[in-house]
């Protein structure tokens, strides 16, 4: 593995290498002592053209938990704010000497064009594009479900094993969400059946050559599937021209979205007793989730955010701990 | 972790049945008695084993640490197995990982007996090779992140020679002479289904310079 740029690079034998190392990461995570030798003298830069907190310091402390050099580089107060192209960016980047490009850009692909346009010969991590894919999210959604829902108590990790027979529903703004997409795949490919539940507008074309289900109606797939995890994705309204009262152009009123979709103290109730919530992050607080749900002790959404350091210092671990590669 | 190896500990060829070159120079009642002995030195050394922590280093350390364990409870009387054994994996703390393909990390857990950890502990670390000394010197950066033990000592099921630092043993089940162009391999019931050390002759593309170090 040179490069994760797609949750679909990972087939199950890689997957669950990468969880079985954020396992072992996890465990060195609870110590006094956090810090490991594993990549020193190794640089890693944290590439951020778009706003982000907690992948960001997620990231930076993954690498300097690894005593990684860290270079952080967002887009505003830099040359790309006076016009600099990615190219140039990266060129500058590769004269520093990178090992490691964490990159998060607001158009789709543009991990793909620095990883394959022979800019940079360092490994390049997809933080988040566009509306495409997040792999790293992914991967700590799945290592948390695994947790939750497979381990046992000798291996509480469920070290070594899949999601097979796992049911996930996946609710919300899909279209916008790059963290649905990453997961649906990856899910698919540890053998969880993951349910999209969304309203029509807010649902992707192309959909069904998704490997996964799609829904619009929340109570009836609650109900019916009774899943043991259930994911809020954030409607993310910045991507939605909203107009002043709270509405857009893909539900009338924020009241009528959180009727339909939102997950209140009412659905949780009809939720199977082991079920855990799970939200990316950041939450709209009374919109996509409330306050019974956020808050409640089945939610994970705290841990997923700690297991996130686990999984991308997995990922860094595993793109750079071994010979270079020769620059393409 | 068997030094000398070119190949991550899980090496599929590693567990499957052993191969029939080379000369087996251990057998199952060698590598007993020599793991029975060790275990009274550990107790004869330390006056008793009631400070004692055997720490395996991953994969083949471990079972033999667990061994040494069993061994220790039967001569001693109140020795708690649960204070005794846990694992030491050192692959994060190696200096060879940027000249080997990504190796897999294997677990670390302290005796689930001993809140306090390895503070003020005596630390036996165990491993199947004492080779290059490079492992240990790992362990060693490793533990130093874990605690403040009292004492570090080495208990090796084979010394083959060759060291590149400076550490020595102080428990060894058996010296093997070799030289750096032959591979030792040790096989145990718990990851390969039979006890027995083969040593193997290399056939020239396992010269030195493309051991792991």
């Amino acid at each position: 593995m040179k490069h994760l740029l797609s949750a679909a690079d990972l087939d199950r034998t890689s997957a669950i290498e990468v969880l079985d190392t954020a396992a072992r990461m996890a465990a060195t995570q609870g110590r006094e002592i956090k810090k490991l030798p594993t990549l020193r003298g190794r640089t890693v830069v944290n590439l951020f053209f778009e706003d982000s907190t907690r992948t960001r310091i997620s990231f930076e402390t993954a690498a300097k938990r690894l005593s990684a050099d860290v270079i952080n580089f967002s887009a505003k107060g830099s040359s790309v704010s006076k016009g600099e192209s990615l190219k140039d960016t990266a060129l500058t980047l590769q004269a520093m000497g990178a090992d490691a490009v964490v990159i998060r850009h607001q158009a789709s692909g543009a991990p793909h064009r620095l990883a394959h346009a022979g800019w940079v010969g360092s490994s390049v991590v997809n933080a988040g594009d566009g509306t495409h894919q997040h792999p790293t999210q992914a991967l700590l959604d799945a290592f948390t479900v695994r947790r939750h829902l497979v381990g046992t108590a000798d291996e509480p990790d469920g070290v070594g094993k899949d999601l097979t027979g796992l049911r996930v529903a996946i609710v919300g703004d899909v279209l916008h969400s790059r963290v649905a997409r990453s997961n649906v795949q990856l899910l698919h490919t540890l053998g969880a059946r993951v349910t999209l539940v969304a309203p029509p507008t807010l649902v992707p074309v192309g959909v069904e050559a998704w490997p996964c289900d799609v829904s619009y109606h929340l109570d009836d797939v609650i109900t019916d599937q009774q899943p043991d995890a259930i994911m809020m994705l954030r409607v993310q309204r910045e991507r939605m021209g909203a107009d002043g009262t709270g509405g857009t152009s893909f539900f009338p009123s924020p009241l009528e979205y959180t009727r339909t979709f939102g997950l209140d103290a009412r659905r949780m109730a009809l939720l199977p007793e082991h079920a855990v919530v799970m939200h990316p992050g950041p939450m709209n607080r009374g919109l996509e989730i409330s306050a019974d749900a956020a808050d409640s002790p089945r939610a994970v959404i705290v841990e997923q955010v700690a297991n996130g350091v686990a999984v991308r210092m997995a990922v860094l671990y595993l793109l750079l701990a071994k010979e270079r590669e020769a620059v393409a | 972790m068997s030094s000398g190896t070119v190949l991550p500990s899980d090496d599929p060829r590693g567990s499957a049945s052993p191969p029939a070159t080379g000369s087996e120079v251990l057998g199952a009642p060698e590598i007993s008695r020599a793991l029975t002995r060790i275990a009274h030195e550990v107790l004869e050394r330390n006056k008793g084993a009631a400070d004692v922590v055997l720490l395996g280093i991953p994969t083949r350390g471990l079972p033999l640490a667990h061994r040494l364990a069993e061994r220790l409870v039967a001569v001693e009387d109140g020795l708690d197995p649960d204070r005794l054994v846990g694992s030491l994996d050192v692959t994060m703390y190696r200096d060879d990982l940027h000249r080997h393909p990504t190796r897999t990390i294997g677990e670390t857990e302290l005796p689930p007996g001993r809140p306090a950890g390895i503070d003020d502990a005596v630390v036996v670390l165990v491993d199947d090779v004492l080779y290059s000394g490079r492992t240990i010197r790992a362990a060693l950066d490793a533990l130093n992140d874990l605690g403040r033990p009292r004492a570090v000592q080495l208990a090796v099921l084979v010394d083959r020679g060759h060291r590149e630092l400076p550490i020595r043993a102080d428990y060894v089940g058996k010296n093997l002479p070799t030289s750096v162009a032959e591979r030792v391999r040790v096989h145990l019931v718990e990851v390969d289904g039979v006890d027995q050390v083969r040593i193997e002759h290399g056939d020239g593309g396992d010269s030195r310079a493309e051991v792991a170090r």
